[in-house]
């Protein structure tokens, strides 16, 4: 399972750090996880203060959307996984088809959060709408959570379907290939943080109830 | 590898196929068993029972896809750092919340 790719690289070649290039990535995804993690801290303190009406708000989320959501995700994860080991092996074209699916699955998600928002808006509720100011105050707090964490989720969403699809340009430009891939490397490390998140505001906000 | 390899983090890690289906399929499997859980009231540990599986669901993917369990020493060093601030942030703020 575990190969070495280094005998194959010519020596003199050109400097080269792909450990560090990958920590760069982490450290970037540390500070990804800080960003998400203040918002996780108010959601903790406001639903400890008010549990009831979290639970009331929870209830009108689509538990079936939510879990679809769920494992558009992580299939997108998967593929995008695959898509390193195809360019490990050489297989260009399974690569870029592998990743040609990963962002196809980001649209859907996409797509899914479109419908699952516009029905939120048609039925009243949106940031400041009376409809939700007529609520208890932890209703309130809790669509606004909801609003402002998916909403910056799906943002991510939208930046990593970009940096896949320029991954897809160097793979077919070659200046991803079976020896140089940290580049892809690292477009799938951000994809995989944002399927991470997900995975956590999904029991949070569609399954407390 | 040559005594004149220089270059730094070269040796490649190559996971099959079947190994990443394998981690989806368990991936898929805990979305299922935390949606059914759901189902049952399980008083106040429903959060725990949640966040549990959640964490494991996280694991699996930092480990397996995100190749986590290939890189040096350092790199889940500092993963384990980032998860215990968050940790101090969200004990801290439960502290000074709770003595208000």
């Amino acid at each position: 399972m575990i190969t070495s790719a280094a005998a194959a690289v010519p020596h003199g070649h050109t400097h080269r750090d792909d450990v560090g290039s990958r920590m760069g990535m982490w450290l970037f995804l540390f500070t990804e996880l800080i960003l998400f993690g203040g918002m996780f801290v108010v959601y903790a303190v406001y639903r400890f203060d008010h549990p009831a009406e979290f639970e009331l708000g929870a209830k009108e989320l689509d538990t079936l959307i939510g879990t679809i959501n769920t494992m558009v995700l992580l299939t997108s994860s998967l593929t995008v996984a695959m898509s390193i080991t195809a360019i490990q092996q050489g297989k260009k074209r399974l690569s870029l088809l592998l990743v040609g699916i990963t962002i196809l699955l980001a649209l859907m998600f996409l797509v899914n959060k479109y419908f699952e928002w516009h029905h939120k808006f048609e039925s009243g509720l949106y940031p400041q709408s009376p409809e939700l100011l007529n609520k208890p105050p932890g209703e309130i707090l809790y669509f606004g959570l909801y609003f402002v964490m998916t909403g910056l989720h799906a943002l991510h969403v939208i930046i990593g379907a970009i940096v896949l699809a320029v991954m897809m340009v160097f793979i077919q430009r070659g200046s991803i290939n079976k020896d140089s891939y940290v580049k892809l490397e690292a477009g799938a490390l951000y994809w995989h943080l944002v399927d991470i998140i997900w995975i956590f505001l999904f029991p949070l906000f569609y399954l407390i109830h | 590898m040559t005594e004149h390899e220089h270059q730094h983090g070269a040796e490649a890690h190559v996971v099959s196929y079947g190994r990443y289906v394998l981690i989806w399929l368990g991936l898929v499997g805990l979305t299922g068993a935390t949606v059914a859980l759901a189902g049952i009231d399980l008083g106040r540990w429903v959060i725990m029972t949640a966040l549990t599986i959640a964490s494991i669901k996280g694991l699996l993917v930092l480990n397996e896809f995100m190749h986590l369990k290939f890189e040096d020493r350092v790199f889940r060093i500092f993963a384990l750092v980032a998860g215990v601030v968050l940790l101090i942030f969200i004990t801290l703020t439960f502290f000074d919340y709770a003595f208000h």
